[in-house]
C-alpha cells in the first residue's frame, strides 16, 4: 500500500517536471525553427520544410499533449542537433555518467562509514572533522584540478583525459566522492554520537558487548536513518557535480551532451535530461523512504 | 560478592572536577536485597554503574578495596570487565522503551546476552524460556516484537530476562519502576520479589522509599556521593537517626500526612468549603475517529477547593485538563467557569477570562521561551506596572534569580517559577497536571506544601491531576478515579482511598506501595 502510494505521487513529480521544463523552453527566447536550422543553410523553403516535418504547425496545446503522450510511451523525440533519436543520443551517454557516480557514490559512502567508525578518539576525530569540513566547502572543480595536477601532471599515475581503463576513473570518481563523504561522515559521526548517548547503549555495555559490537550492531544502525534520507540529496549532487567533473577530465557522458544541447537550444535533449534527473530523484527518493522504514520498525505502524 | 571501601567517583568538567561518589563502603553478601536510596545527583546510579566498570566517559574511579566475587577489580582490564557484565551482573535500567534498541527484536537484544556470554545450544528455545521466566504471555510471538510494540510492563519484563539471560548471579536494578504505571510497577515489584524470595541477590537504587520498603533487606541513604545511613529496612525507615533521612521520610506524602506540612514541622490550615462553584463540567466526551478518550465526565470544582484526578497512563486525565482549559473543544457536553459559559465560545471572548484559569505542567521548561528571563516570563502574566518581586518571594525565590534563564534553575526553582507566573493575574482556578512528577521527594514536599499554602491564602481553587495517590490523598479535599475515559469512583478523598467502592480504584490502591504499609 505504501509502495503503490509512493509510486503514485513519483509519477506526479515526473509529470510536473516534464511540463515545468517544457514551459521554461516554450518561454525561452528564439523560435524551434531556429533552433533546428543551427548554423545551416536558412531560405523560406527549408523553413516550411522543417515546419511541415516536425509538425510545428500544430497549436501548443496540442504539441504538449502528443510530447506527453510520447514520452509516457518511452518516444523521447529526435534531436535538433544531432538528427537522431534521443533515446539513442542519451542511451549512448548514459553508460559513462552511471559508472563515474555509481563508482563515486559506493567510494564516498564506504569511506564515510569507515571514517565515521574508526575515527572516534579524541585526537583522530579532530583531524577527521577538519578535513570534512575542507572537502565540504571546497568545489568539487577545485578538487579535481589539485587531484589532476598532483596525480596525472606530476606524478604521472592516472590518465589527464579521457574514459579508457579502470585507471581513468579513479580521478574523477575520487573528485566526486569527496565532498560526499565529508558530508555523510558529519551526519553519521553525529548520529553515532547520539546513539552512543542513550540509555540502551548502557544496557547493551552492561551485557558485556564490546566497544565495537555496541557500534556495529547497535549506534551504527540508529545513525544510518539520518544518512540515508541523504539519499535524494546524493543523487542530485551526483547528477549536478558530473556535469562539471565530465567537462574538467574531458569525458563522454550526460553532462557534455546537456551542456551542449542547453547552448545550442536542442529542445528535446534537454527535455530528456530534465526528465531524467527527476526520474532518477524520484527513485532515489522512494529508495531512500522505503530503506528508513525497513531501518526503523517504529515507522511502520501507520 | 561486592566488597567496597573508600569508593570514589570523578568526572572532569572544564577545568575542574565533579565528584560524584566520596567514599562510601558497599558490601553485599549472596542472597541478600541491599538498596541504594538517595534524591538525583546523590550518585546513586554512579556507584550501580561502577559495579560492572561503567562510571562513564572520563569518570575516574579510586577505592581502597573494589572487590568483585571475590577477585581485584582494581586490576581487571576490558575483557575481565566484559565477563563481568552480563555474566556476574545483569543491570535493569529505568524505562525499556529507551533502554532496549527500538530497532531490534527483543528476541534479539536477550538472545544477543547470550551469544555474547558463549550460550551453547539453541538460541531462541533459551530466550522463549527466558520470557516465559518473567511471565511474558505469548513469549514465542513477543520475541519477534519490537519494543514499542509492548505494553510498558512487557517492556520491562523483557528488559529484565535480557539481564538475567547469562544466568548472572547478582541483578542490579536501576530505578526499575520509575517510568511504570502503579499496577504494572505492582506486577513489576513481584517479579524482583520473586526472584529474591528463590534466593538470588539483588542490587536496588530508587528514589522510591515506598518501593525500596517493599523489597530490600538492607538501606542504603546516600545523599552529595556520601552514605549517611545504613541499617535494616524496617528499622531505617521507621526510626530514622540521621536528619536527612528523617526529612527523607517526612516528605513522602501519604493519607497520613494530610494537613500537615511535608517539608517542615507545622500544619496547613485548609479554608472551610464556601459552596460556591468556580468550573462545573457535565457530559464531558472527546471521540477522536471511533476512539473515545472521554466519556462522559463530570467535574465540579468548589471555590477555594482542591480536586483530585488520578489515573494510569491513557487514561484521559490529561485530555480532561485539555478539554476544561479550553484547548480542546469536546465532542460533547458544556463546561461552564465562573457562572458563565466556556465551551462554545469563540476564542475572543474567551481570551479576557483566560486570565482566571491558569495552567500548571509537569515539565515548565517546555512552558518557557528558553530566552527569557524569569523576571520577563513573570512579567509578563501580570497586570501592566505589576511587580515581580513580591510574587517571587511569595512562592519562596530570591531576587537574585531574575535575571536567570530558564535553563539556569534547578527543577524545583522551575516549578517555583511557573507557580509564580500562573499566580500572577490572580486566577480563580489553576489546573495542575502533574505538577512534582518529574521532582525529588524533597523538593515535591515544598512544592505540595507551596500549593498548600496558596490555597489557604488566596482560596484558590485547583484540579490536581496526578497518578501519584499518596500525593493526591496528602493534598486534595475530593478525588476523581479515572479509567479508560471515564471516572469511575468520585468523592471526598478519605472515603474513596479508605473505603473504595469501584474494583478499579481497589486494584490502583492495592497496587501503591506505601511506606507505612511496608515496614508494619
Amino acid at each position: 500500500m505504501i509502495v503503490l502510494r509512493r509510486i503514485g505521487t513519483g509519477l506526479v513529480v515526473l509529470w510536473v517536471a516534464a511540463t515545468a521544463a517544457y514551459l521554461a523552453l516554450l518561454a525561452a527566447p528564439g523560435s524551434t525553427v531556429d533552433s533546428i536550422i543551427g548554423d545551416g543553410a536558412d531560405t523560406p523553403l527549408i523553413r516550411s520544410q522543417i515546419v511541415q516535418e516536425w509538425h510545428l504547425d500544430r497549436p501548443a496545446v496540442v504539441q504538449y499533449v502528443d510530447y506527453l503522450w510520447r514520452a509516457a510511451h518511452g518516444d523521447l523525440g529526435r534531436s535538433y542537433l544531432l538528427q537522431r533519436p534521443v533515446r539513442d543520443v542519451l542511451g549512448a551517454q548514459l553508460w559513462p555518467t552511471l559508472k563515474l557516480a555509481l563508482v563515486a557514490a559506493v567510494l564516498g559512502i564506504a569511506l564515510a562509514l569507515v571514517l565515521a567508525v574508526t575515527t572516534r578518539r579524541p585526537w583522530s576525530r579532530r583531524v577527521s572533522s577538519t578535513a570534512e569540513l575542507v572537502l565540504v566547502s571546497t568545489p568539487p572543480f577545485l578538487i579535481g584540478l589539485v587531484l589532476l595536477s598532483v596525480f596525472s601532471f606530476q606524478l604521472g599515475l592516472f590518465p589527464v583525459s579521457g574514459d579508457r581503463g579502470a585507471a581513468a576513473l579513479v580521478l574523477p570518481a575520487v573528485t566526486l566522492a569527496l565532498p560526499i563523504a565529508g558530508v555523510l561522515t558529519q551526519v553519521l559521526r553525529d548520529g553515532i554520537d547520539r546513539a552512543l548517548d542513550e540509555p540502551f547503549v548502557i544496557t547493551a555495555r552492561a551485557r558485556g558487548l564490546r566497544e565495537r559490537a555496541v557500534l556495529a550492531r547497535h549506534a551504527l544502525r540508529h545513525a544510518l536513518l539520518p544518512a540515508v534520507s541523504l539519499l535524494g540529496w546524493l543523487g542530485g549532487t551526483l547528477l549536478g557535480g558530473v556535469v562539471i567533473i565530465e567537462t574538467v577530465f574531458g569525458r563522454p557522458g550526460l553532462g557534455q551532451v546537456t551542456l551542449q544541447a542547453v547552448t545550442s537550444e536542442d529542445m528535446p535533449v534537454v527535455l530528456a535530461v530534465v526528465v531524467f534527473s527527476a526520474f532518477a530523484y524520484v527513485v532515489l527518493n522512494t529508495a531512500a523512504d522505503l530503506a528508513c522504514l525497513v531501518i526503523d520498525p517504529r515507522l511502520r505502524r501507520s | 560478592m561486592i566488597a567496597i571501601r573508600d569508593l570514589h567517583v570523578t568526572f572532569p568538567h572544564r577545568r575542574h572536577t565533579v565528584e560524584a561518589v566520596r567514599g562510601i563502603d558497599l558490601d553485599i553478601e549472596p542472597g541478600e536485597c541491599v538498596a541504594i536510596v538517595g534524591e538525583s545527583g546523590s550518585g546513586k546510579s554512579v556507584t550501580a554503574r561502577t559495579l560492572v566498570g561503567l562510571a562513564g566517559p572520563g569518570a575516574v574511579v579510586r577505592s581502597a578495596k573494589f572487590e568483585v566475587d571475590g577477585r581485584d577489580a582494581r586490576a581487571f582490564g576490558p575483557e575481565e570487565w566484559r565477563r563481568v557484565r552480563g555474566g556476574f551482573a545483569g543491570l535493569v535500567l529505568q524505562d525499556a522503551l529507551v533502554s532496549l534498541d527500538p530497532l531490534r527484536t527483543v528476541g534479539a537484544e536477550i538472545g544477543e546476552v547470550l551469544r555474547v556470554h558463549g550460550h551453547r545450544g539453541d538460541r531462541d528455545l533459551r530466550v522463549r524460556d527466558l520470557l516465559a521466566t518473567v511471565h511474558v504471555p505469548e513469549p514465542e510471538r513477543r520475541a519477534r516484537q519490537h519494543p514499542h510494540q509492548l505494553s510498558g510492563g512487557l517492556r520491562q519484563r523483557a528488559l529484565i530476562a535480557s539481564a538475567i539471560a547469562a544466568g548472572p548471579p547478582l541483578l542490579i536494578a536501576d530505578e526499575p519502576t520509575t517510568a511504570l504505571d502503579v499496577t504494572v510497577q505492582a506486577q513489576i515489584l513481584a517479579l524482583l520479589g520473586e526472584r529474591r524470595a528463590a534466593g538470588e541477590t539483588l542490587l536496588l537504587i530508587s528514589h522510591d522509599l515506598a518501593v525500596v520498603a517493599r523489597l530490600a533487606d538492607r538501606v542504603l541513604v546516600m545523599r552529595d556521593g556520601r552514605i549517611v545511613e545504613s541499617g535494616g529496612t524496617a528499622s531505617l525507615l521507621s526510626a530514622p537517626s540521621h536528619p536527612y533521612t528523617q526529612e527523607l521520610v517526612r516528605a513522602v506524602p501519604s493519607a497520613a500526612t494530610r494537613g500537615r506540612r511535608l517539608s517542615e514541622a507545622g500544619v496547613v490550615a485548609a479554608p472551610e468549603p464556601s459552596g460556591d462553584v468556580v468550573l462545573e463540567a457535565r457530559g464531558l466526551t472527546k471521540r477522536y475517529g471511533r476512539h473515545t478518550v472521554v466519556d462522559d465526565v463530570d467535574v465540579r470544582v468548589g471555590r477555594g477547593e482542591i480536586v483530585g484526578l488520578v489515573g494510569e497512563s491513557g487514561s484521559g486525565k490529561t485530555t480532561v485538563a485539555q478539554l476544561l482549559f479550553g484547548l480542546v473543544a469536546p465532542t460533547a457536553g458544556t463546561v461552564t467557569f465562573e457562572g458563565e459559559a466556556w465551551t462554545g465560545q469563540p476564542e475572543r471572548r474567551r481570551r479576557a477570562r483566560r486570565r482566571h484559569l491558569q495552567l500548571i505542567s509537569q515539565d515548565p521548561l517546555s512552558s518557557f521561551d528558553p530566552r527569557w528571563t524569569v523576571r520577563k516570563i513573570v512579567a509578563e502574566a501580570l497586570p501592566r506596572g505589576g511587580a515581580v518581586e513580591p510574587l517571587l518571594e511569595r512562592v519562596g525565590l530570591g531576587a537574585e534569580l531574575l535575571d536567570r534563564n530558564p535553563r539556569q534553575l534547578s527543577g524545583g526553582q522551575r516549578q517555583r517559577v511557573a507557580i509564580a507566573r500562573a499566580l500572577a493575574p490572580r486566577p480563580s482556578l489553576i489546573i495542575c497536571d502533574e505538577p512534582v512528577s518529574a521532582l525529588d521527594v524533597s523538593v515535591q514536599a515544598q512544592v505540595l506544601d507551596l500549593l498548600a499554602d496558596i490555597r489557604a491564602t488566596d482560596g484558590t481553587a485547583m484540579l490536581f491531576i496526578s497518578h501519584d495517590l499518596g500525593v493526591v490523598h496528602h493534598l486534595a479535599d475530593r478525588v476523581l478515579v479515572m479509567h479508560d475515559g471515564a471516572v469511575v469512583e468520585s468523592g471526598p478523598v478519605d472515603d474513596v482511598f479508605h473505603h473504595p467502592r469501584h474494583d478499579y480504584t481497589r486494584e490502583l490502591l492495592a497496587a501503591v506501595p506505601t511506606l507505612e504499609g511496608e515496614i508494619r
